[in-house]
């Protein structure tokens, strides 16, 4: 039961954190039509970031702060210097564009913090185990991580759906050329949607980075379950995006948890777990295919399109 | 008409160099480049593989490299347990590859466009994460190959040229066959479909089996450079299907240029000597070649033959 309700809150802890990622994703991509593969190196440098700045200041907080300051930056730079010219051409040109993109972070990273990985630590108040049930204890860090980023889907939603800006972004990602003739400065727009993106990427590679130890290519595996959540939620819906985030979380975390003991109901113990190994990293890849497979469109297709 | 025979010309010297490429090895006692080559020849026969349906089937496949893993484990698996002969471990490459692009491409083709990218490349993913459990095959750490393949003295792949050679005339016998494929009646349907799918269709194509067709010979072809890649590295292991690898040929072809018969090579050539170049002067080569590759997005359309053509009209 313990074990249950602990897997379930990790479970749904990554899910949001994918949802992070994948929010910025699909926004890019819904708005700009751009297939942005270094989306996973912005989340990269948000954690090298906030471990360098974190570092300098002395304080999580801070750090975490001007990290999340430096992807919009970062983002806002690229989108001007590189991105802005491939609006409008093809995907491939997009997928061949940020592949170099992401040579160029790899190696950048390297040059500049080294080959060997960066820890992020805690503060020690976000280290204390919260009681969430009677009996049950919780990581306050990852409880954090929860609220942090319920907060942000709630801002984005709201942000999107209820505000001016937002009403321009979703009227932009239908007609280019109406808004530009309404007098909406739609370059100025769209540079600050890829900013805003890489913000959340940013924030999403700082979050996870205490949790696992900052590295070059941190940003590649997360990246491809980040395009399965797009495309199981339906490329360019915000909702989508995060039910389809918290779903795959959730199976991701659950199957590494339960399946070699369900396996070994069945299976003679190595042969478990190691069907076990493969078949919980596949479990995902499996769902993204069946999903296509029955609605080629994703789940929640966005409706504008 | 002059642009086409800049590329022309550029083309025959490029195949010129390459098919006298162990003279000069010999000559000048440099066996690195051999090797080096070795590798450019096999992942070039991959890269045609992927353009057959990338550029003139319009199929973004972005999973290709699970095929060169699939080929590869054909044979390391075989040579484990003790079959040595090319005559079984080749066939078994290629029927393997086949019947995974054949499973691969039929679910696939239900979606076009940015999914049938992403649907390629989860189906590769699984391939990789497969060959990561595969513990008795070694697992994450792979395989590695004792035994070249055995082709009873017909030729020996463990000498350096005769290897070399093979390689090279399964890529220009897979070019060849692109070739003809792309001029007969079924290849014009593809590349029909590429342009107008609906309109295909309407006149009574069964779009989706013409190219599962074309995905299924491009995957078998794709097998073939996997088998010959473990015999090569003597060695296989699931890091060959992962999905930076699948990044890397789709650079490699539309570097050189998509939709064109040796814009693959061309592509693979300039790539990977490129990568050896800049590793050489820098050991953050990357840092030169991500900027160079979105250059030449920016500036290069149409890849290297592209760039050819536009430099011989002036």
């Amino acid at each position: 039961m313990l074990l249950v309700v602990e897997q379930f809150l990790n479970g749904l802890q990554f899910g949001l954190l994918l949802f992070l990622l994948a929010a910025g994703l699909t926004l890019v991509f819904g708005i700009m039509d751009l297939v942005n593969l270094a989306h996973g190196s912005l989340y990269m440098m948000g954690a090298y970031f906030a471990a360098t700045f974190a570092a300098w200041t002395g304080s999580f907080v801070l750090g975490a702060l001007m990290a999340l300051g430096a992807t919009l930056l970062l983002g806002i730079v690229l989108e001007v210097t590189a991105l802005r010219h491939l609006y409008g051409r093809d995907h491939l040109d997009h997928v061949l564009a940020t592949f170099g993109l992401i040579l160029f972070f790899n190696e950048a990273v390297r040059l500049i913090w080294g080959p060997a990985g960066l820890a992020l630590p805690l503060p020690a108040w976000l280290t204390v185990p919260v009681p969430i049930l009677p009996g049950i204890h919780y990581p306050a860090y990852r409880l954090a991580i929860i609220v942090v980023a319920l907060l942000v889907a709630l801002l984005l939603y709201l942000g999107v759906m209820r505000t001016r800006i937002g009403m321009l972004i979703r009227a932009g990602a239908s007609n280019r050329e109406m808004i530009g003739a309404l007098g909406i400065n739609i370059k100025l727009l769209y540079t600050l949607v890829f900013g805003l993106g890489a913000a959340l990427a940013g924030l999403a590679g700082l979050m996870q980075a205490p949790i696992l130890t900052v590295q070059i290519g941190m940003g590649e595996n997360i990246l491809i379950l980040a395009f399965v959540i797009i495309v199981i939620g339906g490329i360019g819906s915000i909702r989508g995006a995060f039910l389809a985030a918290i779903f795959v979380g959730m199976i991701d975390t659950l199957g590494r948890a339960f399946l070699p003991n369900l396996l070994r109901q069945v299976l003679s113990s190595t042969a478990a777990s190691t069907a076990a190994s493969a078949l919980s990293s596949m479990l995902i890849y499996l769902l993204m295919a069946i999903v296509l497979v029955v609605r080629p469109e994703g789940l929640f297709p966005a409706s504008r399109r | 008409m002059k642009g086409l025979s800049v590329s022309k010309a550029v083309t025959a010297l490029m195949l010129a160099g390459l098919v006298l490429l162990p003279l000069y090895s010999s000559l000048s006692g440099n066996i690195f480049i051999l090797t080096l080559f070795t590798r450019i020849v096999i992942l070039a026969l991959a890269a045609a593989s992927l353009n057959l349906i990338m550029g003139y089937g319009g199929m973004m496949s972005f999973g290709h490299a699970a095929y060169l893993g699939i080929g590869g484990y054909a044979v390391g698996i075989l040579a484990q347990e003790g079959v040595g002969s090319g005559f079984v471990q080749f066939p078994v490459a290629l029927a393997a590859s086949a019947l995974f692009a054949l499973v691969i491409g039929a679910l696939s083709l239900r979606t076009r466009g940015v999914y049938f990218i992403m649907i390629t490349l989860a189906f590769a993913q699984m391939a990789y994460y497969v060959a990561s459990g595969l513990a008795r095959y070694g697992g994450d750490d792979g395989l590695t190959v004792y035994k070249r393949s055995d082709f009873y003295g017909l030729i020996n792949l463990s000498d350096r040229v005769q290897f070399y050679y093979l390689c090279l005339a399964c890529l220009l016998a897979v070019i060849f066959l692109i070739w003809r494929i792309v001029n007969s009646r079924f290849g014009l349907v593809v590349q029909g479909l590429r342009s107008n799918e609906q309109r295909m269709q309407a006149i009574g194509f069964p779009a989706k089996r013409y190219q599962l067709v074309c995905f299924v010979i491009s995957g078998t072809m794709c097998g073939l450079a996997g088998a010959l890649l473990a015999n090569n590295t003597d060695f296989v292991s699931p890091a060959v299907m992962y999905w930076t690898r699948s990044g890397d040929l789709m650079v490699m072809v539309i570097l050189g240029g998509m939709g064109t018969l040796f814009g693959p090579i061309m592509g693979a050539v300039v790539y990977l000597l490129l990568e050896e170049f800049l590793s050489q002067i820098t050991e953050y080569w990357a840092l030169i070649m991500g900027p160079l590759l979105l250059l030449i997005v920016l500036f290069g359309r149409g890849g290297i033959m592209g760039l050819l053509g536009r430099a011989g009209r002036g």
